[in-house]
């Protein structure tokens, strides 16, 4: 007992005499938290429009006008050439093209079908999805108004009953906040990331330093060696999340709807999971550069398929398999389902038990790997 | 008062037949020796000749390829935890924690051996009261010589049985080499077991017994006297002279067995006997007469050294064959 007391005394001294340590505890989160959340928005607003109006009838302006009065598109050029918007879109001035074709007016009142060309620029994915989105959400919208209000002029007979009409509500975000989805994302990562790469680090550095070649010829047991590596970097981490919480709840007002407890109990088993990743790599290397690119390689893997960019449900049916092997990924679902929707033991224990079972794993197998000779 | 206990083994150390290999090099090639209680035992030889692969597989940090190796009468593989409790091992390279004080890096190597800087005061004291001055200064802000001490101290902490030191007086200033071989005198005179391994041939000398070891083979195993002894010619030293020119010109010629420079002279062996009188003769055919002084002199470990290394074989050898 008095071994593994006098060896924690000594990783903890050592880490807070470490220059670099307090920065990145108090700093790198504060840091992550403000850049990563505004950074990683995803709304799409300000869409730049290219308007060409063949038709030049009332109809048609009705039309621009509603389009000029969503907040998501911007008129930006008005040409009656084609060929002018597509030099516009390759030189990125317009992000949508709006063709309306002559005789639009008439068509539309007297033989109900005409049509609309919505051109979206695609280099942004996304963008171009939402951008194609919300041009036929303001179609829609335009088709809905037009219908109640000139029934009268119509030589065709509306269908009856009305269109139907899909209203969707974001439930536990609605506002569509995208920080309330992001911040508790950053939270993992920036756990996940101390975890990982200041364990995997600091046993490698003993290694670089020949330290670990004195401490090997001791009779000190493996176990309260590898204990006084994990518990200072577990508790570390555990505070890094809490002090995390509270910067999110201060500048974003995040909601904390669950079990704050729960969470830091949930926490505390993942951690495992990510320390006894940093050692395992730790063992497998030589110089804090291999441990250093090594763990920085699983991570990003990791991170890209934690559903913290992009959802989970819109990868591709392989990488979605994928995903179910990545511990960041029940991690990421933990905080945003505890924080956001207040999901309790219930709901939360098939992802403790998972990641239960890779801390045993990822553990056992770093243990069985370090070893105190060659 | 671990020392009192020590089982009255016949040996210290005891290998045989050892084997270890890199990949394609063949780091040990079948070694054979051992070392009583007690005894203060060098590894002589140069870098690259099996010194720290062996004191590291007596250290229970590597693992033999073939052949047996017991410390203190425990097996190295087997019984690797029993020797780690009574072992102190001090690398070539500083290996002690930088960042924390001494006092600290002391308390903790006692506290994972399970006792105090007290328990053994008396054993580290003399070592100790040299750098106390300085127990609250990082290991890392201090000077070399001090590193060494500390790590010392560290070795014996515990008061271990057998102590290995590898090269530890590498890259440290004379005066500090001669300071630190006094102080493992001293611990030889408290009944520890020491296995030293160094590159100073000058340092042989202060050893009980050697082992002159040479990529990866033993050369010799003996009291250094008795080595130096057993040098099989006449030695002369021949000073005074351009060692440079001198060194070709003797080279050149057919009778000469070996000519070495060491510092300002030159140690010369003739292949058939020759007295003193007849070498200076020699010397003045090949015009070096003027202030050139021959002397017969006793040959240290690095004649020996290089005799046996060119192949050459000292005298309790050949009369024992």
């Amino acid at each position: 007992m008095r071994t593994i007391y006098f060896i924690l005394f000594k990783e903890f001294r050592q880490i807070f005499r470490n220059k670099a340590m307090l920065p990145i505890i108090f700093v790198m989160p504060v840091i992550q938290l403000i850049i990563l959340a505004y950074a990683a928005d995803f709304e799409v607003k300000n869409l730049k429009l290219f308007w060409i109006d063949k038709d030049q009838s009332q109809l048609s302006r009705q039309l621009l006008s509603k389009f000029e009065g969503s907040p998501y598109f911007r008129l930006t050029q008005a040409d009656m050439s084609r060929e002018a918007a597509e030099t516009a879109m390759e030189r990125d001035e317009v992000d949508v093209v709006l063709e309306v074709p002559a005789g639009f007016e008439r068509d539309f009142l007297a033989e109900k079908k005409t049509q609309i060309q919505l051109t979206a620029n695609a280099i942004d994915g996304v963008k171009g999805g939402f951008a194609s989105a919300y041009g036929q959400a303001v179609i829609r919208d335009f088709y809905g108004d037009f219908l109640e209000e000139n029934a009268a002029r119509l030589s065709w007979q509306p269908p009856s009953g009305g269109t139907i009409n899909i209203a969707s509500a974001n439930w536990y975000n609605p506002e569509m906040d995208y920080k309330t989805y992001m911040v508790p994302g950053v939270l993992a990562l920036l756990v996940t990331m101390i975890g990982a790469f200041l364990s995997s680090m600091n046993i490698v550095r003993e290694k670089e330093l020949g330290t670990i070649e004195q401490l090997n010829v001791t009779p000190l047991k493996k176990t309260h060696f590898i204990a006084g590596k994990l518990i200072p970097f577990w508790a570390i981490a555990i505070f890094e999340l809490a002090f995390g919480l509270v910067i999110a709840k201060i500048l974003y007002d995040i909601p904390m709807l669950g079990n704050l407890f729960l969470l830091f109990g949930l926490s505390a088993v993942y951690l495992l999971v990510v320390l006894g990743l940093g050692l395992f790599i730790s063992t497998v290397t030589e110089t804090q550069q291999q441990a250093m690119f090594i763990s920085w390689f699983i991570l990003v893997i990791f991170i890209f398929l934690s559903g913290l960019f992009t959802a989970i449900e819109n990868m591709p049916p392989w990488a979605q398999q994928l995903t179910y092997i990545n511990p960041i990924r029940y991690f990421i679902e933990i905080l945003r389902s505890l924080l956001l929707k207040g999901s309790g033991w219930a709901e939360l224990q098939q992802q403790f038990y998972i990641l239960l079972g890779y801390a045993v794993l990822i553990n056992g197998l770093a243990i069985w790997r370090y070893r105190k000779r060659s | 008062m671990a020392i009192t206990q020590r089982a009255a083994g016949e040996y210290a150390i005891r290998i045989e037949k050892l084997e270890k290999r890199y990949g394609d090099t063949h780091a040990l090639k079948g070694l054979s020796f051992s070392v009583k209680p007690g005894e203060l035992f060098g590894l002589i030889g140069p870098d690259g000749a099996g010194k720290t692969s062996l004191i590291r597989i007596l250290g229970t940090l590597v693992l033999a390829d073939g052949g047996y190796a017991e410390v203190l009468g425990h097996e190295v593989v087997k019984d690797y935890r029993k020797i780690r409790q009574k072992m102190g091992y001090m690398p070539g390279r500083f290996s002690l924690y930088q960042d924390l004080t001494i006092k600290e890096n002391l308390n903790l190597f006692a506290t994972i051996f399970g006792t105090t800087l007290e328990e053994n005061y008396e054993l580290i004291r003399e070592i100790y009261v040299q750098i106390e001055p300085f127990k609250n200064r990082r290991a890392g802000a201090l000077s070399g010589g001090m590193k060494q001490k500390l790590a010392l101290c560290c070795a014996l902490i515990h008061a271990p049985e057998v102590l290995f030191l590898d090269e530890p007086t590498t890259g440290v200033d004379a005066v500090s080499r001669k300071e630190f071989w006094e102080m493992l005198g001293r611990l030889k005179s408290k009944g520890i077991t020491m296995l030293v391994s160094t590159p100073y041939m000058d340092e042989a000398s202060l050893c009980d017994r050697v082992a002159l070891i040479q990529e990866g083979e033993i050369l010799q195993v003996d009291t250094p006297d008795a080595i130096e002894a057993a040098f099989p010619r006449s030695l002369y030293g021949i000073t005074g002279a351009d060692t440079y020119s001198l060194l070709l010109a003797m080279r050149a010629d057919e009778r000469t067995a070996s000519v070495h420079a060491f510092g300002d002279s030159v140690h010369f062996t003739a292949k058939e006997a020759i007295s003193a009188a007849s070498l200076q003769s020699m010397l003045s055919e090949k015009g070096f007469a003027d202030g050139v002084e021959v002397k017969e002199i006793r040959a240290n470990i690095e004649d020996c050294f290089m005799e046996l290394m060119s192949g050459g074989r000292l005298a309790d050898e050949e009369i024992s064959k």
